[in-house]
């Protein structure tokens, strides 16, 4: 008769980049069942944006998260944008998508290195993590600071790219293109990721889709679902198709965001050719009314804002659902009947971002 | 299974990767925001950056002239530097720690301009 | 002049299980679930997305009015459905998963903290600005 156990994994883990608790019910090695305790990293950052007003409020939702730092300030503004009828001038749209494809890059790298480190690759890790630096170090140099960029407000953006900047993004992008190949070889390719990878935390498409999944997690289970598509800011203009594959396992979330850097950078230069001149903000008069809905597409899957206002200078409701917080569903099922030393990999393959679940 | 080989090759083979640091400081970049600096000369006193700082980090008063900055609070985000009438604040590239002394000025100490 | 949010549909209590029954059946997903506190009572908005295509149902009810939930429709409610709870007290019946109001929180802290009056983090703003705790010490 099999020996049933109670393992509390995390909050303190060494793969986890942020407090997770998940309670495990083993039997034997085998997970049967899977709890989450959460609430290790809630700030109330819903309800301190009621108190400061609209402006105020750029630098709060930045603060989110720590690593998908700028897509929350785009997004917020995005929405804002809408309740008060304003168009951002088109050298804005095309700055907004360069550096939200420099944050999708350094997140992505992020992941690669805590991938490779959840199943013990740690020269991978390493590689990944030194790759990230020079993403960090074109983030300072444009943006002002490695991670909080606060380079974008409401009506447009607040720093411009010089001639000399754009030239130091484009060689900086080439030396990481080419130092990228090899370690996207290798995590594609090894022997020994596939035998980690492949086959473990399966969902089928309409598992996945009932579930409520988004990003990677879906588009590894052949889902066409990227809100990038939609050619919300700039995007229309560039050339864009989703990254999808189909396998629905570990694996295949793997490969989606290991193509999907390529593409970043592809992505930036082509937004760098096309950028127009042009003011870069519009001025921000009058006080936001009524509700709006804003969406994109975080490197970790598809982010909501609801925003609510009674024509006073603060929001009376910001409502923010993180992409990692749609993935919670399906991480609960597809966690039980996997073994122990399965858990980190199934984890870090929905690419968890705790400090965005619980705000 | 060789995929990394070329990459642990030249890692063993070439001079570490980080910098022998404080020996060795790396110049920062000129746009970069480390924390904040104003010249009391040129204030006026209004308080526009202390009603507006998002997180109350700077403190000004009117009768004594005085302006205070709590350097653990500042978030250096520029919203003060941008909304000043005057123009009185800026970002400088450094870095400093949170711990250092509150930057306190007064009327008649003129500091460098940017 | 306020902006309206596009493709929004009332519904009562009773109504909300059959709607979002229908619209599993025809294929949207569930995408996240909304509660405002108005003042006088709640709104609860569950958005579902088709295709790009984002609508909305909108339920209004008092505070503490029990609602039934679409756990058992839409998993991934279970976990929105829990939030709710510990953050505006609404008591979801047949939950899925139920955390009990300690998916987020812990017991000492306040009740249903993001409803508009009477919860810790609004007395205490209502105290004078000297006696508020400031952070850099």
């Amino acid at each position: 008769m099999a020996t049933q156990s109670l393992i509390p994994f995390g909050p303190q883990h060494p793969v986890f980049p942020e407090p997770l608790q998940l309670r495990l019910v083993l039997e034997d090695e085998k997970v049967v069942e899977a709890l989450p305790a959460l609430g290790y990293v809630h700030r109330g950052l819903e309800k301190i944006a009621q108190q400061k007003d609209i402006l105020q409020d750029v630098y709060l939702v930045e603060r989110v998260c720590g690593i998908c730092s700028f897509i929350h300030s785009v997004t917020y503004c995005r929405g804002v944008e809408t309740l008060m009828g304003i168009t951002v001038p088109d050298r804005a749209r095309f700055l907004r998508v360069v550096w939200s494809e420099m944050s999708r890059l350094h997140s992505h790298l992020l992941w690669l290195g805590l991938m490779a480190d959840s199943f013990g690759f740690e020269n991978l890790f390493m590689q990944a993590f030194r790759l990230r630096e020079k993403v960090l170090d074109l983030m300072e140099a444009t943006g002002g600071n490695r991670v909080i960029m606060s380079s974008c407000c409401i009506g447009g953006v607040r720093r411009d790219l010089t001639p000399d900047l754009i030239k130091m993004v484009r060689t900086t992008l080439d030396e990481v293109e080419r130092e990228l190949e090899p370690i996207i070889i290798t995590m594609r390719d090894d022997y020994t990721v596939q035998q980690r990878t492949v086959g473990v935390g399966r969902l089928t498409k309409e598992e996945a889709y009932e579930l409520g999944a988004v990003g990677p997690v879906a588009r590894g289970c052949g889902i066409q679902m990227d809100f990038r598509t939609t050619g919300y800011e700039a995007y229309g203009d560039l050339n864009f198709k989703p990254v999808v594959f189909e396998g629905g396992d570990c694996y295949a979330r793997c490969k989606v965001r290991l193509y999907e850097m390529p593409q970043s950078i592809t992505l930036m230069k082509e937004a760098l050719d096309k950028l127009p001149e042009g003011p870069l903000a519009v001025p921000v008069k009058g006080n936001p009314d009524g509700e709006a809905i804003s969406r994109c597409e975080q490197p970790r899957g598809e982010v909501i804002y609801y925003l609510r206002a009674n024509n006073t200078r603060n929001l009376e409701r910001l409502r923010i659902r993180t992409p990692t917080f749609a993935n919670l569903a399906p991480l609960l099922k597809m966690l039980p009947g996997c073994q122990l030393a399965d858990v980190p990999v199934i984890v870090l393959a929905i690419d968890p971002c705790i400090s965005c679940t619980e705000r | 299974m060789f995929g990394l080989l070329k990459q642990t090759l030249t890692n063993l083979l070439s001079s570490p990767a980080t910098r022998g640091y404080p020996a060795n400081t790396r110049p920062d970049f000129a746009g970069a925001r480390g924390h904040l600096d104003m010249d009391p000369a040129i204030c006026i006193y209004c308080g526009a950056c202390s009603k507006r700082c998002p997180t109350k980090a700077i403190t000004v008063s009117r009768e004594p002239k005085e302006w205070k900055l709590e350097v653990g609070r500042c978030i250096v985000c520029g919203h003060c530097v941008e909304i000043c009438p005057k123009k009185c604040m800026w970002l400088d590239t450094r870095h400093g720690l949170a711990n250092d002394s509150v930057l306190d000025a007064r009327s008649g100490d003129s500091k460098r301009n940017p | 002049m306020a902006v309206n949010l596009p493709d929004l549909t009332d519904l009562t209590v009773d109504t909300i299980g059959d709607a979002v029954a229908e619209k599993r059946r025809t294929g949207w997903r569930f995408v996240t679930m909304t509660c405002v506190d108005r003042g006088d009572g709640l709104d609860l908005m569950y958005h579902f997305d088709k295709e790009y295509r984002l609508v909305t149902l909108r339920l209004k009810i008092a505070h503490g009015q029990a609602v039934p939930s679409m756990s058992g429709v839409y998993f991934a409610a279970a976990v929105i459905e829990n939030e709710v709870k510990d953050m505006f007290g609404v008591p979801f019946t047949n939950l899925a998963i139920d955390f009990g109001g300690r998916f987020l929180l812990t017991e000492s802290a306040p009740k249903a903290p993001q409803c508009r009056e009477g919860s810790g983090i609004d007395m205490r703003l209502k105290q004078p600005a000297e006696s508020q705790p400031t952070g850099g010490n």
